[in-house]
């Protein structure tokens, strides 16, 4: 198969407007004759779907959770970036574009980047107008900070709860168009599979969460805005529900997924505490700004950490990388964390944490602006833990993230599968090998707001009078498909939890396709994973009924689908002989542990076409060529 | 630690619903609450009974999923804290504790502990947005806002929708969840051009869902894990009424 982006040529400021200007248009009476089906309601999927019904579709748009406003986004603490140069310190389109490209590691493509910088603009625009509480300054404008070690203060921000706000606005616009009917809304509603038809989407097969319903929902076009598959490590920062289900059955019809190797793990986690932990709670990395990250030099040191005197600690960060200390970049600080618990130098009652440590802040700067600073994560450690950040260090481990990989997209966000988009942390397409800080919600909105609402005319426009219909053999045979896999869950019949599969399935890819990945560890994780999985089909114990509310069937069905997830990463991650961004291949690192790139070899898209469980995938490689960019080897030496 | 429960079970919408009694042991204080509830599930499945339903999804106490009854209380004991991020250090050995679901009218118990909030996304529905396409919108910085103004709305902006003012209240009223709305968005620039027409449509479908009235019996933001005040319903109050008597003033005919 042949990949073509479908970039569209001309200089790169110019691309996006060029191409907005010539694509077909569908008359504002005939947008009532098409019906787009969204699944998903985060930043992507409720943006998307309220815009769509601004512009005359109709809209049906689905989720998982009991309202569109508890989707995954509302968790995002940070904040979200945008090139308004507000602060006059030299930021712009072209910088953020940069910074996003190199932050990637020059492993996505320059033209979509390019326009994600553009509209970042209008994205603060229209959340500001829905009356997204931004933090402000005295004089009433709008304050930003720098993020994750920008050089430039470009993101803005809702006190810790940036993700909440934003989709609050996006869930009240779609609520606005739920109301005057343009949205029907599917809560409590899961998308079970695709359906194509002569290489085209047609529709989705869904299954009501109360009833255990399977139904057919017939489209013009179907968008996923499914997020992303942190959790196939069962441990991550993620919400309990998120879950590759939707966009790996669009695979298994025929969607490419690109780059599944490249996970994003998060540096200042809380370790977990025990085998019942059941998520890990991210605390802002903007901690690293204040705080210092170390062991004590003997691994067997039994002191509180206050006992332990300077000359008995080990600033680890602080030795290897003089010039950038505790804010190396995310991937940097999780590999040296990961390295000194490895070598048995872990804290607390699990060994698993390094300290993260205020005394010399909080002697420097005084109780109270530490407070000011960081009052709120603080009260949440405690929390958690139970121990009080402002007399004990913190204990740190980094966790699973983010996952820039996802379904292949060309620029006008459609897969390879005519008629089928995916949008925000679903698709492949903006961060390369590795995302920034304060990038994700910008994608997100940025795909709903300002480039779905415009590619999807062009595609729609040549499909008017198509009648919809469910009443077809595609859609009979995909159902019939998704109601033999549940009968076939349900009927194993035997002793192990979807819980207790999940666990060891996330151990294994969290220990060979994790933080560091080597040649010998990915081939052994690609013997484990298929035994496990024959395992889980032959000796899941799985309660209840299909017609239902079901919480263990979800997760068994969600489960079901980690497994040829997780062994196509195994096998992503083998294929990439190089290290670039989070992906770092142990063969391939300078003597201070930098990620080694390839570029001769590998500065393509990986992108991969199912073949049947358990049998090899065939790679199909988007080349990626830089034109207005060269790319550089960073150094934070 | 060891613990007793007694937990609302109840299979279906239409099925009657009872207290049963179950005995978790070897939980660590460590564990959240929810994780708990893990436990015991793992172990009800192992016996080949079915587990306890219950909402949940962030567990970062944000996204509202989660919230059901603690010996009375909403999300249990602790102050400013969902029961996702309620650890179990608060509790001791051998405590006996009663799980129940929100109870109220306009939430109808799905499944165990599980309740149909549905009713809240009609209330916003309703009113609680302001009507800007996309697309429309004026340049972020070309209307200020008072920083005091702005932290205020968001205030009222924090609420995450888990229906713990609904479940505490004698009335089950939803003028918590409702005044926080609309506080928010009429206390904002942007929100001024439909502001007394939200505060009539919201309250308007407030009344329509079946919730009860409010006799400021404040057990709404006590329990309130995002500690909302009861001062946005006295906001929402006076914008009402001024919405349904004749003190907003009306556009003149002519120019
Ligand atoms: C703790 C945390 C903090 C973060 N902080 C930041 C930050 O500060 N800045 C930043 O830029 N990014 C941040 N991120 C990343 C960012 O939040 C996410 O990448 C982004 O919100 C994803 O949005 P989305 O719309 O693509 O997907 P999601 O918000 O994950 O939404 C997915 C939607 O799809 C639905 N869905 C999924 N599967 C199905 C199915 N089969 N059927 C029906 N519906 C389905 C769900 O119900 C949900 O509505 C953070 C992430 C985490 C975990
Ligand atoms: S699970 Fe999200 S608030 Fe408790």
């Amino acid at each position: 198969m042949t990949l073509d982006g479908k970039v569209p040529s001309g200089p790169l400021e110019k691309k996006w407007d060029e191409h907005k200007g010539h694509l077909k248009l569908v008359n504002p009476n005939n947008k009532r004759k098409f019906t787009i089906l969204v699944v998903g309601s985060g930043l992507a999927g409720a943006s998307a779907a309220a815009s769509f019904a601004e512009l005359g579709y109709n809209v049906k748009c689905f989720c998982f959770q009991d309202s569109p406003r508890r989707a995954h986004s509302i968790a995002a603490q940070g904040g979200i970036n945008a090139a308004k140069n507000y602060h006059n310190d030299g930021d712009s389109v072209f910088r953020l574009f940069y910074d996003t490209i190199k932050g990637g590691d020059f492993r996505s493509r320059e033209a979509n980047v390019y326009r994600l910088a553009q509209v970042s603009v209008n994205i603060i625009d229209q959340c500001v107008a829905q009356g997204v509480p931004f933090a402000r300054e005295y004089g009433g404008l709008l304050d930003n900070r720098s993020f994750g070690g920008a050089q430039v203060s470009r993101t803005f921000y809702a006190r810790g709860q940036t993700g909440q706000q934003l989709l609050l606005g996006a869930y009240q616009a779609l609520e606005k168009e739920v109301a005057t009917g343009k949205v029907k809304m599917f809560p409590r509603t899961e998308m079970l599979d695709l359906v194509v038809d002569n290489g085209v989407a047609v529709g989705i097969i869904t299954r009501d969460l109360v009833t255990g319903k399977i139904d057919r929902h017939a489209g013009h076009a179907v968008v996923l805005t499914t997020g992303g598959y942190s959790n196939v490590y069962y441990l991550s920062t993620n919400a309990k529900g998120s879950n590759v289900t939707a966009a790996w059955r669009a695979h298994r019809r025929g969607a490419l997924f690109s780059n599944p190797c490249f996970t994003q793990i998060h540096p200042t986690c809380i370790p977990a505490s025990g085998d019942y932990q059941s998520k890990l709670t991210l605390m802002s990395e903007s901690l690293r700004n204040d705080g210092r990250i170390w062991v004590p030099k003997n691994p067997n040191d039994q002191r509180s950490p206050d006992q332990i005197p300077e000359s008995e600690r080990d600033y680890f960060l602080e030795v290897k990388y003089p010039s950038f200390g505790n804010l190396v970049p995310r991937d940097v600080a999780a590999r040296n964390a990961k390295a000194v618990v490895d070598a048995g130098r872990g804290m607390g009652p699990q060994k698993n944490g390094v300290y993260l440590d205020f005394k010399d802040a909080i002697q420097r700067l005084g109780k109270k602006t530490i407070e000011e600073r960081y009052g709120n994560l603080f009260e949440m450690y405690e929390k958690i833990t139970g121990e009080d950040p402002y007399t004990v260090p913190m204990r740190i481990y980094p966790a699973p993230h983010y996952t820039m990989g996802g379904l292949w997209v060309d620029y006008d966000l459609m897969t390879n599968v005519t008629g089928l988009y995916a949008l925000g942390e679903a698709n492949f397409s903006d961060h390369g090998a590795n995302r920034l800080g304060a990038s994700a919600l910008m994608q997100g909105l940025a795909d709903g707001y300002f480039v779905i609402p415009y590619t999807i005319g062009n595609y729609l426009s040549g499909h008017l009078g198509q009648a919809l219909t469910t009443e077809t053999d595609a859609f009979r045979a995909t159902e019939a498909d998704v109601q033999e896999r549940i009968q076939r869950l349900l009927s194993v019949n035997g002793k192990r939890t979807a819980d207790s599969f999940h666990r060891e399935l996330g151990r294994i890819v969290w220990d060979y396709c994790g933080i560091t990945r080597n040649a010998g560890g990915l081939k052994k994780a690609l013997e484990l994973i298929p035994a496990l999985r024959e395992e889980f089909w032959s000796n899941l114990r799985l309660p209840g009924g299909a017609d239902q509310l079901n919480q263990e069937l979800e997760k068994a069905n969600r489960v079901g689908d980690y497994f040829e997830l997780a062994e196509l990463m195994c096998l992503d991650a083998l294929e990439r002989d190089e290290s670039c961004g989070s992906h770092l291949r142990e063969e391939h690192q300078d003597e201070f542990g930098e990620a080694l790139r390839d570029d001769a070899h590998y500065s393509y898209v990986a992108s991969w076409q199912w073949n049947g469980v358990g049998k090899a995938p065939t790679l199909n490689r988007e080349p990626l060529e830089f034109e207005f960019v060269k790319p550089t080897q960073r150094s934070y030496k | 630690m060891n613990l007793t429960l007694h937990v609302w079970r109840q299979k279906s919408p239409a099925d009657e619903g009872r207290m049963v009694r179950y005995e978790v042991t070897g939980v660590t204080e460590h564990a959240s609450f929810l994780e708990m509830l893990d436990i015991l599930n793992e172990q009800l499945i192992q016996k080949g009974e079915e587990p306890v339903a219950f909402e949940h999804d962030c567990r970062e106490g944000i996204c509202g999923s989660c919230g059901f009854m603690i010996n009375g209380e909403a999300h249990g004991p602790l102050p400013h804290t969902t029961v996702c991020q309620l650890h179990m250090r608060h509790f001791k050995d051998g405590d006996v504790l009663h799980l129940e679901p929100w109870r109220s009218k306009a939430f109808p118990v799905v499944k165990d502990l599980v309740v149909d909030r549905g009713a809240f996304d009609r209330i916003i529905q309703s009113g609680g947005f302001v009507s800007v396409a996309t697309g429309s919108a004026p340049e972020a910085n070309l209307i200020p806002v008072p920083k005091a103004l702005s932290d205020r709305a968001f205030d009222a902006a924090a609420c995450i929708a888990c229906g713990a003012c609904v479940a505490q209240c004698p009335n089950s009223a939803a003028q918590l969840f409702t005044s926080a709305k609309v506080s928010h968005l009429n206390l904002l620039p942007q929100g001024q051009p439909e502001r007394y027409d939200r505060a009539l449509s919201m309250v308007e479908a407030m009344e329509k869902e079946g919730f009860g009235a409010c006799s400021n019996y404040a057990e709404c933001e006590a329990v309130c894990p995002k500690g909302i005040s009861i001062d946005f319903i006295a906001k929402m109050n006076r914008d009402y009424l001024k919405a349904k008597s004749t003190a907003v003033p009306k556009p003149p005919l002519e120019a």
